[in-house]
């Protein structure tokens, strides 16, 4: 029988994408409903809906302002159903955590009704926002940028703004800042201490202030600065004015920088800021081998190494050695499925030190891009844009691993299965129970499946005990990423 | 280029304006933190062009 597609527009009517996502999940898990989907009709977001048959003509009058309501179902019965199901959850009243009577509209109000406001949290969806930050800006707000799709010509022109105002803009795609103490958007509970943070990268930036932590040390700022900041057409705006205020921070006694290897104009001058200053540095282009740094800064090509090096050279997790907990394993490959970039290219980093052949979505230098016929290791980022268009990302909906989990538990050249678990606020609320009820049965199977928490017991999910429902499962745990990679490297070995 | 105003973010207490994603002001009022969340909206229609000419404008 022929799918019915129902297709309801409200004009004028905004939710964010967290709300609307857990609601599309609740209509396309009703009975006879094929597919569901309620999203801000956004261009991209059209063609997703398009491309999952579940628009029809009429949604064409929808604009990006707009929600559309996408149901596809079996017959007419269950799509109606679905229909009035979905209209009763978007007619509820919006129940909100904050408490307030009221809410202001625009920012505008916001900053009026407040303005002793000092950082502008963004992360409405991208075609907006880099007008927005312009206001913020041009009201005296920092601003850290959580969106992504921004073009890189509006990001630089909000940094020359910025860096002409004296302000940050940290971002977009800037996931993990930790301020005075308060991690922002997806960030841990980390001790106050000595170690200033600058990260272009989110999960590597939370693993980095984790190890930090259960190494016993404390961080005294981490900005971020997104992903494109080291690129040659930004050219370090945001880095170089963190560098300047960490350098001038009197809590501040060493300072990690986190990215991706930078364009070389752009190192050249961040390497000569480093120079300039009289603290100490660790530098980890993750992905890069080594690189000529001043006599102040040490170069790290992990993040567990980075960690290490910030800490005074202290080793992290000395009496964990992978060889007591060892399994050989059931087969030669490894598929390492991601929800943190950077876990993702540590590992990769960590392989082919190693001598293995790998191939990444998300591939470093040195690393292939996928192909279906190779035998390389597969490690993919299950963050990166292919997976994620009109979807949250898979620290906030954990769902987005399942199927690639499923493929690979069932894949019989596939003898263990490497995955990151990064909790902290922004993330969800429980990922390794997820995980564990994910893998179900087949986790009594001879695929071995090896994780690490990037956490600490101070964030709402509790490390300890997301490790304790990992273990509870038969999942082998290390102590942190660069750990489960060695750990992956002494279960390929054991098995010759 | 002056830098005071980051020496004044990374030293006075942190005060947010949040738009987009409310658990982020939940979470930060959870801790806290002086948040004002916007009851926000695509602007300009939900035209991201003319909210950009907009933003550009000062409106």
């Amino acid at each position: 029988m022929r799918s019915v597609i129902i297709n309801e527009v409200r004009h004028g009517f905004y939710l964010d994408s967290v709300a609307l996502m857990r609601y599309s999940k609740t209509i396309a898990s009703m009975d006879g409903v094929e597919e569901a989907a309620l999203m801000m009709a956004s261009p991209s977001n059209r063609q997703i809906m398009s491309d999952a048959g579940l628009l029809n003509d009429v949604s064409v009058d929808a604009e990006g302002g707009d929600l559309i309501v996408g149901i596809r179902a079996s017959n007419t019965e269950a799509a109606e159903t679905a229909r009035t199901e979905a209209n009763l959850i978007l007619d509820q009243p919006t129940t909100s955590g904050l408490g307030e009577a009221w809410r202001p509209k625009s920012i505008r109000a916001a900053v009026k009704i407040n303005p002793e406001a000092n950082l502008a949290l963004i992360s409405v969806a991208g075609d907006f926002a880099a007008a927005e930050a312009r206001k913020f800006l041009r009201r005296g707000l920092h601003v850290m940028m959580f969106s992504d799709n921004v073009s890189i010509t509006d990001e630089l022109s909000l940094k020359k703004e910025a860096r002409d105002l004296g302000l940050l803009v940290m971002g977009p795609d800037c996931g993990t800042a930790i301020i005075n103490g308060t991690p922002l958007a997806f960030a841990n509970v980390v001790p106050k201490g000595s170690i200033g943070v600058i990260g272009a990268s989110g999960t590597g930036t939370q693993e980095i202030t984790c190890l930090i932590a259960q190494g016993g040390g404390g961080i005294s700022q981490t900005l971020g600065v997104g992903g494109r900041d080291l690129k040659d057409e930004i050219g370090g705006i945001t880095t170089l004015m963190a560098l300047d205020a960490l350098d001038a921070d009197p809590d501040t006694c060493h300072i990690v920088l986190i990215s991706k290897p930078p364009a070389k104009t752009v190192a050249d001058k961040v390497v000569a800021r480093i120079g300039a200053s009289k603290k100490t540095f660790t530098v980890c282009f993750i992905g890069a081998t080594d690189w000529d740094l001043p006599t102040n800064a040490t170069f790290a090509s992990s993040l567990k190494l980075a960690s290490e090096n910030a800490l005074g050279g202290k080793a992290l997790f000395a009496n964990f050695d992978v060889n007591t907990i060892a399994k050989p394993a059931s087969a030669a490959k490894v598929c390492g499925l991601f929800s943190g970039g950077t876990l993702c290219a540590e590992i990769q980093t960590l392989f082919i030190s190693a001598g293995l052949s790998v191939m990444s979505n998300a591939a470093i230098p040195g690393v292939d891009t996928l192909s279906e016929n190779s035998t390389a290791h597969t490690i993919i980022d299950l963050g990166s844009d292919e997976y994620t268009q009109g979807r949250p990302h898979p620290m906030i909906d954990p769902s987005v691993r399942d199927g690639a989990l499923e493929t690979a538990m069932a894949d019989t050249s596939v003898g263990i299965v490497l995955v990151d678990v990064v909790i902290g606020y922004g993330a969800y609320e429980d990922p390794a129970g997820h995980l564990v009820a994910s893998l179900g049965t087949s986790l009594s199977g001879s695929t071995l499946v090896i994780a690490s928490v990037t956490g600490t017991d101070g964030d709402p999910q509790g490390r300890l005990s997301q490790i304790a429902k990992l273990e509870a499962a038969g999942i082998l745990v290390a102590p942190s990423n660069a750990d489960a990679a060695e750990l992956a490297l002494a279960c390929l070995k054991l098995a010759g | 280029m002056e830098n005071d105003k980051t020496a004044d973010l990374i030293s006075k207490p942190l005060n947010v304006i949040n738009i987009g994603l409310e658990g982020f002001a939940t979470e930060l009022k959870q801790q806290g933190v002086s948040v004002t969340h916007v009851d926000w909206s695509p602007p300009a229609g939900g035209d991201p062009k003319i909210a950009d000419l907009l933003s550009k404008l000062g409106t």
